[in-house]
């Protein structure tokens, strides 16, 4: 019996019970789908994460104050102060291994344009806060360190803003805005970024010059955070020391005085993506499970199967087949059941992915070994196990 | 005449643990070329498992068994699934046909194990043989949608179509009414008349009187083994019944 007469056996007795067939094929295919959804649906996730920290910039710095900062109590010696222009001073004389420096002063405030009113934060930079923050401008322009100088009343805007005060479509780039009252024009408006990682709006911000939201908006001198960025991401660790001695002499602390926190994109994106990795592998083994137990669905129908055909097999077996015919019938059968259920449910899976990926705007990356090793499970399953199993109760 | 098969001394016993079952205790038969055999005997008396042995399908507890030559006490079960799928034609009460399959494909069932045979011969040799049997016009019918007579019809024609050397039927008409019966006859009687080498079982007398042989077993041995004087020719027994128009429908 060659193999074309014994695919063609298989195939008939498949077609033969055609829903049981399906049924069968069924547990393989739901694992394997899953499998591959999750996978791919957790790789995505996991990627558009470290995307949207690149996209942050991966050399970013940030200085913020010291231990008040950490729940509003005071845990530290009483020595720690806001930061100061002074220090953003001393690093940008001092430093040697930042391609920029910028203090931040952050506001809440009411826009108002016409009869549109929305309330966003306003930050107040230098102009190389672009370039730190890997900011693109999508119309108009940035504005300039000595429109910073003279304290301009000159704002970029982001597309959440845009959308709210002027509608979707609009350009608002030379019109005027309130901002909390005061009157500034709309210079630029900034390439759309998407959520962050929080989940927050990165599209909801206004950006005008630092010492404009600090005279116009804030009234007070205070330095929020400050922002720097390193000449390189190998860098980015000997440049935080380099900004931490700085700031320690500046400010005439010791290292335990907690009187600032520095953090780098590079510490956040490992601890985000060692959480996503976390959840990648949950996922994967959820998927993993149902794989097993439509696995184990197989064999069971098989079983029944097999005891139902021993007629057949009886049969067969009086018009001269040998049991070796039997065993590879058998055989056969499991391996066009797994390896059809394998490709269907790789095609779900593949459809779900995509699905659920345009579903939630996120990029749903499949890779091909989820495809493989779904795939390559379910085979072992369906024709070792079960094709070995049903082929000794023959025999 | 040539002996196509012969059996010497054969003993079967069933071990069933606590006791042991003899079904058979000694038989010496041989069946020749062109025979057309009719064994009889009470229920238990040995009957199918001396068809059962004689057809490869089980081996005795002692004995010989010859098949064209073929010493088959002491093959293994590949060889004797070869000596099945060449030289035995079976046909069982319950006609034992591949349910949701066509006519054309059961009879198809043997050369699918003959690896000598390709797919076209296949289908000419199924063709044929279902011709032989009258049912040429209905190749791809399902088994569920053929009539008693009919099934049994194909399952004659799956037991011809390996040209074998003798066919072996186990009560062929025992599921079957009276007229129909004489039909399966019939056909076995012109199988005969063209040469075929035939045993069947059965406990009919009128369809062991129209073979040309009966043999009688009793509690595992052979009792009786004489020829017919005049076999009832089946056709005519069909020609003198009454006709009835749904018998084979
Ligand atoms: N596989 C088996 N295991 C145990 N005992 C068996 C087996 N096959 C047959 N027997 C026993 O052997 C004896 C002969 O059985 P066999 O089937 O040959 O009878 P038979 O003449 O064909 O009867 P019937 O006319 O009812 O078909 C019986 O007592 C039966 O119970
Ligand atoms: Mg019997």
């Amino acid at each position: 019996m060659n193999t074309y007469n014994l695919l063609k056996i298989s195939l008939k007795a498949l077609r033969k019970n055609i829903f049981r067939t399906f049924l069968t094929m069924l547990g393989i295919i739901i694992g394997v789908a899953s499998v591959i959804a999750m996978l791919s649906i957790g790789q995505g996730s996991k990627d558009s994460i470290e995307s949207s920290i690149s996209e942050l910039g991966s050399n970013l710095i940030m200085v913020f104050p010291g231990a008040q900062q950490t729940g509003g109590v005071n845990l530290g010696s009483g020595t720690s102060r806001e930061l100061e222009i002074g220090d953003v001073e001393a690093i940008e004389e001092n430093s040697t291994l930042l391609v920029g420096v910028t203090p931040v002063a952050m506001a809440k405030a009411q826009l108002i344009s016409g009869s549109a009113n929305w309330s966003s934060s306003v930050y107040g930079a230098y102009a190389n806060y672009f370039d730190i923050k890997a900011l693109g401008i999508k119309s108009g322009r940035r504005f300039s360190q000595s429109e910073v100088t003279r304290a301009a009343k000159v704002c970029l805007i982001g597309t959440t803003v845009v959308e709210e005060l002027f509608g979707e479509y609009s350009d608002p780039v030379g019109q005027s805005i309130r901002i909390n009252k005061v009157p500034f024009e709309i210079i630029g408006v900034l390439e759309e970024k998407g959520a962050g990682m929080r989940g927050d709006d990165q599209d909801d911000v206004v950006i005008a010059p630092f010492s404009t939201v600090q005279r116009r908006l804030l009234g007070s001198t205070k330095v929020q955070q400050i922002f720097a960025s390193a000449k390189s991401e190998e860098v980015s660790e000997a440049a935080t020391e380099e900004i931490e001695a700085i700031l320690m002499k500046e400010m005439r602390v010791g290292p335990n005085d907690e009187a600032f926190n520095i953090r780098t994109m590079s510490e956040i994106s490992n601890m985000l993506s060692s959480t996503s990795d976390t959840m990648v592998t949950l996922l994967a083994g959820v998927a993993g499970i149902s794989l097993i137990v439509g696995g184990i669905g197989i064999m069971n129908i098989m079983f029944v199967t097999v005891t139902e055909r021993t007629r057949e097999i009886g049969l067969r077996m009086a018009v001269g087949a040998k049991s070796k015919n039997i065993l590879l019938q058998f055989l056969t059968e499991a391996v066009v059941i797994s390896i059809t259920g394998g490709i269907i449910g790789a095609l779900l899976g593949i459809g779900v992915s995509i699905g659920f990926g345009n579903l939630m705007g996120w990029p749903v990356t499949i890779t091909p070994f989820s495809i493989i090793l779904a795939f390559g499970f379910s085979t072992v399953i369906g024709v070792f196990l079960d094709g070995t199993q049903r082929g000794r109760r023959q025999t | 005449m040539q002996a196509v098969i012969s059996a010497k001394n054969i003993i079967k016993t069933f071990d069933l643990g606590e006791v042991k079952v003899h079904a058979l205790r000694g038989v010496d038969l041989e069946i020749y070329e062109g025979d057309f055999v009719a064994i009889m005997g009470h229920s238990g008396s040995g009957k199918s498992t001396f068809m059962n042995i004689i057809g490869c399908l089980d081996v005795p507890t002692s004995g010989e068994v010859y098949i064209d030559d073929n010493d088959v006490a002491n093959y293994d079960r590949d060889n004797l699934a070869t000596i099945r799928n060449k030289k035995i034609g079976f046909v069982f009460q319950s006609y034992n046909l591949l349910s949701r399959t066509t006519a054309l494909e059961n009879v198809e069932l043997p050369l699918i194990y003959n690896p000598n045979i390709s797919a076209g011969k296949r289908e000419e040799l199924s063709k044929k043989a279902l011709e032989k049997v009258g049912l040429a016009d209905r190749l791809l019918h399902l088994t569920n949608q053929l009539s008693g007579g009919q099934q049994q019809r194909v399952a004659i024609a799956r037991a011809l179509v390996n040209e074998p050397l003798v066919i072996l039927a186990d009560e062929p008409t025992g599921n079957l009414d009276t007229r129909t019966s004489y039909e399966i006859m019939d056909i076995f009687q012109e199988l005969n008349d063209a040469g075929k080498t035939i045993v069947i079982v059965t406990h009919e007398g009128d369809i062991a009187k129209m073979c040309k042989r009966n043999i009688v077993f009793k509690d595992g041995k052979v009792i009786k083994d004489f020829m017919v004087e005049n076999p009832i020719n089946a056709k005519e027994e069909l020609a003198k019944m009454p006709k009835q128009e749904d018998a084979l429908a």
